[in-house]
């Protein structure tokens, strides 16, 4: 074993960094545009002379002038005040899947046969980038069970709406006008209850036994009804409790005729082990940034790659790839009969999709299952030390002992004990060089975080970050005030009034509303 | 355990915790046997696949994975080998080598959803670029940036239904056929389309066509600028006039790399600009440089109705020091997963790290160099015009109107089809036009060119001595 040392003298790169806007100085510049040759302006002269006078802009915009130099500066400055996940052990960013990143797999994207690449080029010059994405669809439908996969949709959330939007022109081809309802369970994700409304569905939320955490299936076998146009749901949920019931559940759904949309976002500890189609599936998807290992880019881009089985593919959105065997050629195919048209522009995000092809390349069969075998080893690992060690922690839905990859935990106890707030120890999580996140809608469980820690980090990793939180948390009943306080040893000190943000007078979203609202020059 | 074929147990450099002795003592501290005897615990036996998947044997060492990509990879033709005239969504433009450097620090590529202290650094570089990105449009809110325009233009429709309480959107039917689809789709069934015609002398959008369709039905009137067939729509004060006088908000959609030379759509009377960030600064990556923006004004009522997050400035506890976090996140999905009526949509991961590279573009090119980038491409786009409509029988630009960036070339007075002169292209190095027979049928065999900064006069006469050639047999 190597070393386990609480980072307590670590401190983030502090830049006291202006923004942009006030690093300008007038008549400085960042680059130099390529400026017509003689004999083009003497054809066309300034080119503007085609165009009407009031659509010729008066006035340049008003953005700042900034030597090279001083911009590169700035971004590094910036980016050093990031705590990338190339740079902490990040398991506290739970629900993120927060993996390595291979840097391998960066090589590839870099490279101009990735970026410099036309969506419309003739195929006969993008077979490289085809092959690449009909082979990630083949490994996925072999991972998956399922029988075909678009790589359109950007993130979970974008994915999730394009279930609903395949499962809303399904019934719009059958007819069944009175199918206006999608079941979900209250821990799902809120995309899988707020994008199904922007298809006009009425949501249903089923809510988790107080006791197990797992979905009511009383509860639910009550919302199952006629009107159910489908299932949209998260197994596990982000509590990481499997729902032993899920495979009850899609075909009570099959019964009244609705479909069955799986949100895999939680698939880390589930990839090799469970396939969806086995639990009665019709389709779902994974994201490539979080289980496929695409890095998360301080929020996309990413991909939500969605399969289907056979009897939805016609309604994917255009186009998929295919192979002519005759021709030994790859091409796009558009022939899809109820397609629900597009969600994003052309084909989706290729270099989440070549590194998405690359780490599986890498990992094969036995990899795949290790990464799920690791992710769950080092959870419950987790898990077991963070109930024993930590002060005034607790577990949601206890009496369920052992979860998948992440777990839910709540500082109520500590809350109780010492009034101070999850915020608080997130914030002093900072001074040790950790992430900490609390969670998303519904608040159903008091001051919670959420842990997930994925395959990536060895044993002494994870004894780190356990003790971090157990230092925050006996901070939090020796030394309050420490706690209270934080961050002391991050880019920023904690936000004195958030009205700033709230209240619709005093909210500055850019700097120029910033400079108007505070009477800056 | 990762095993290879003649049973050597192998670790994982991804996966450090398959060491077999770590693993023993992970497993004794959770009190179970073994990772399988866990997994029994969690799910149940029967839901368990005992199969094989079939999946490839795995490349184990980096160097075979590099060859086994390179020798997929290579397969490509790229725009750097060709000479590239294609457009229509996803431009080739010159991306400065700063805007690769900060996209590819490993800090802000590998960072996710953390707070405004960890991640301070990125939280002020999503402000920033919302800042730089309002300074461009000349509005006051921009949002994070969105999957694409696409996306981007649904959301601004829906918005302008939220706000004014109406189902209907009039669009004008020049808009980008991709685009057209994800709308289509996007605003089904809250908001029902009307489409307007456009006049086919000029490529305007009809105005007498507008005013028999708009009614006190109408949300939004939504129309691009450039538009996709690259003529500049100068009537948008006429139409924001119409729009606003029966109770209609305006949605532009914009190409920002016109913005330095071309009145932003605010200054004619937009109430809502969306649009594409993959022109600054970001790679085409074969489409996957999207990259969609929402910009309106100040106000609560058209704020609140933004679906995706806002970073706004907030004051710390230490005098002078800048922090940041959300700006109302009440309304995002995040917060309320339902609201009560009707869908104020949702947000996820998106695409933030093309944002702030936009913001490096927008620092780096200035006030000069936007409107430098945008001379440069009106008067090489017109230079190619020019040059291309010499050739016999091909009419450049089809429509007789101010054009930017992009033109149809109408090629229905040739023997050649479209598809058969890009096929020819290919053999002198050049990739020609989007073919819009299929998507403009009305245009015939015509194709859609696009010429940028990074054209020089010697591609344009390649171009044309090809074309001429090609066409007249020569």
């Amino acid at each position: 074993m190597g070393i386990v040392k609480l980072r307590k003298n670590f401190h983030e790169a502090k830049w006291d960094e202006p923004i942009i806007f006030e690093l300008s100085t007038p008549g400085e510049r960042g680059i130099l545009v390529p400026q017509v040759e003689k004999a083009i302006e003497k054809e066309v002269g300034d080119g503007l002379s085609d165009l009407p006078p009031h659509m010729i802009r008066k006035e340049l915009p008003k953005l700042p002038e900034i030597s090279q130099n001083r911009i590169l500066r700035h971004y590094l400055r910036l980016s050093q005040e990031t705590l990338g996940a190339d740079i902490n052990i990040d398991i506290g960013q739970g629900t993120c899947t927060m993996k390595y990143s291979p840097k391998i797999n960066e090589v590839f994207v870099r490279s101009p046969k990735v970026t410099e690449l036309h969506p419309l080029q003739d195929e006969s010059t993008v077979q490289g980038a085809l092959e690449i994405m009909y082979k990630l669809d083949l490994l996925l439908r072999k991972l998956s069970g399922f029988d075909r996969f678009s790589f359109q949709p950007g993130g979970g959330s974008h994915a999730i709406f394009t279930m609903a939007s395949i499962i809303y022109k399904y019934h719009k081809i059958h007819g069944n006008d009175h199918k206006t309802e999608i079941i979900t369970t209250l821990l799902s994700h809120p995309s899988d209850a707020a994008a199904p409304k922007v298809k006009g569905f009425n949501v249903i939320d089923i809510p988790p036994d107080p006791e197990t955490g797992y979905p009511d299936l009383e509860a639910f076998k009550e919302a199952v009804s006629e009107r159910t146009a489908g299932l949209i749901i998260c197994n596990p949920e982000d509590t990481e409790i499997f729902n032993p019931y899920i495979k009850e559940m899609t075909e009570m759904v099959h019964e009244v005729g609705g479909l069955c949309a799986y949100d895999m976002a939680n698939a880390n500890g589930i990839i090799g082990i469970v396939r969806p189609v086995d639990l009665g599936f019709d389709m779902g998807f994974y994201n490539l940034h979080k289980t496929f290992s695409s890095p998360h880019g301080c929020g996309g881009p990413g991909l939500g790659a969605l399969g289907v089985k056979k009897e939805l593919e016609p309604f994917l959105p255009v186009p998929v790839v295919d192979y002519d065997d005759k021709n030994k050629r790859y091409y796009l195919n558009y022939d899809l009969p109820y397609t629900i048209g597009k969600v994003r522009e052309f084909y989706g995000v290729f270099p989440v999709v070549v590194r998405a092809y690359a780490w599986i390349m890498s990992l094969g069969e036995e990899g795949i299952k290790e990464v799920a075998r690791v992710a769950v080893l080092n959870n419950n690992y987790v898990m077991t030390r963070i109930l024993k060690e930590v002060k005034g922690v607790g577990i949601s839905f206890p009496k369920t002992k052992y979860r998948v990859s992440q777990v839910r935990y709540t500082f109520e106890k500590l809350a109780k004990d010492t009034g101070l707030t999850i915020e608080d120890i997130i914030r002093r999580m900072v001074d040790f060089g950790f992430h900490l996140w609390t969670s998303h809608h519904p608040w159903i469980i008091p001051e919670p975080f959420t842990i997930e820690p994925t395959e990536s980090y060895s044993k002494d990793d994870l004894d780190e970050y356990i003790e971090g939180l157990k230092t925050a948390a006996q901070e939090a009943y020796e030394k309050p005030e420490i706690v209270k306080n934080a961050p002391h040893q991050s880019a920023i000190h904690k936000i004195a009034d958030i009205s700033m943000l709230e209240d619709p007078e005093k909210w500055a979203p850019t700097w120029r509303m910033y400079l108007r609202k505070y009477g800056k020059k | 355990m990762v095993i290879k074929k003649d049973g050597k147990i192998i670790v994982h450099p991804y996966i450090p915790n398959s060491v077999p002795e770590v693993q023993e003592e992970m497993l004794k501290v959770i009190g179970v046997s073994s990772i399988e005897e866990l997994f029994d615990k969690i799910i149940p036996k029967e839901l368990q696949f005992k199969g094989k998947f079939g999946l490839p044997e795995p490349l184990l060492s980096e160097y075979e994975l590099k060859r086994h990509m390179n020798k997929i990879l290579s397969k490509n033709k790229t725009c750097e080998e060709y000479l590239c005239f294609l457009g229509g969504g996803t431009w080739p433009h010159y991306v400065p080598a700063i805007c690769d450097e900060i996209a590819n620090r490993a800090e802000f590529l590998t960072a996710y959803a953390g707070d405004p202290y960890e991640d301070h650094g990125r939280w002020q570089a999503l402000f920033e670029y919302q800042s730089l990105m309002a300074e461009l449009l000349d509005m006051d809110v921009v949002s994070v940036p969105i999957y694409s325009w696409g996306h981007a233009a649904g959301t601004s429709i829906r918005m302008a239904s939220r706000i004014t309480r109406r189902n209907e959107a009039l669009i004008v039917d020049t808009i980008s056929p991709e685009r057209r689809k994800i709308i289509e789709n996007y605003v089904e069934p809250h908001v029902k389309i009307k489409w307007i015609k456009h006049d086919p002398e000029t490529g305007m959008m009809d105005l007498e066509d507008l005013k028999s369709k708009i009614s006190s039905d109408t949300a939004a009137v939504y129309f691009e600028n450039p538009s996709y067939l690259g003529f500049i729509e100068v009537q948008g004060k006429e139409i924001s006039e119409i729009a606003h006088d029966k109770g209609a908000l305006v949605v532009v959609g914009v190409d920002p790399s016109s913005l330095g030379v071309l009145e932003p759509p605010s200054h004619y009377g937009a109430d809502i600009v969306c649009g594409d960030l993959q022109p600054l600064g970001n790679h085409m990556n074969f489409g996957g440089g999207l990259a969609g923006f929402v910009a309106t004004k100040d106000d609560p009522k058209f704020v609140k109705e933004i679906p995706y997050r806002i970073f706004g400035l907030a004051k710390t506890i230490v005098e002078g020091e800048y922090g940041f976090g959300d700006v109302a996140f009440e309304r995002t999905s995040f917060m309320v997963r339902e609201t009560p009526t009707e869908s104020k949509e949702f947000v996820g991961t998106a695409a933030a790290l093309w944002g702030i590279v936009a913001g490096v573009y927008l620092a780096l090119m200035g006030p000069k160099g936007m409107w430098e980038l945008g001379k440069t491409i009106m008067q090489r786009s017109k230079y190619a015009m020019k040059r291309l409509s010499e050739i016999e029988g091909v009419k450049v630009p089809r429509f007789k109107a101010p054009h930017f960036k992009e033109f149809v070339v109408d090629f229905n007075a040739t023997n050649k089809t479209v598809k058969e002169i890009n096929t020819r292209l290919l053999d002198y190095g050049i990739i020609g036009g989007i073919d819009l027979s299929k998507d403009f049928p009305e245009l015939g065999n015509s194709a859609l060119y696009c010429v940028t900064e990074i054209h020089t006069k010697e591609d344009i006469d390649k171009l044309r001595d090809a074309l001429e050639e090609i066409i007249l047999g020569r």
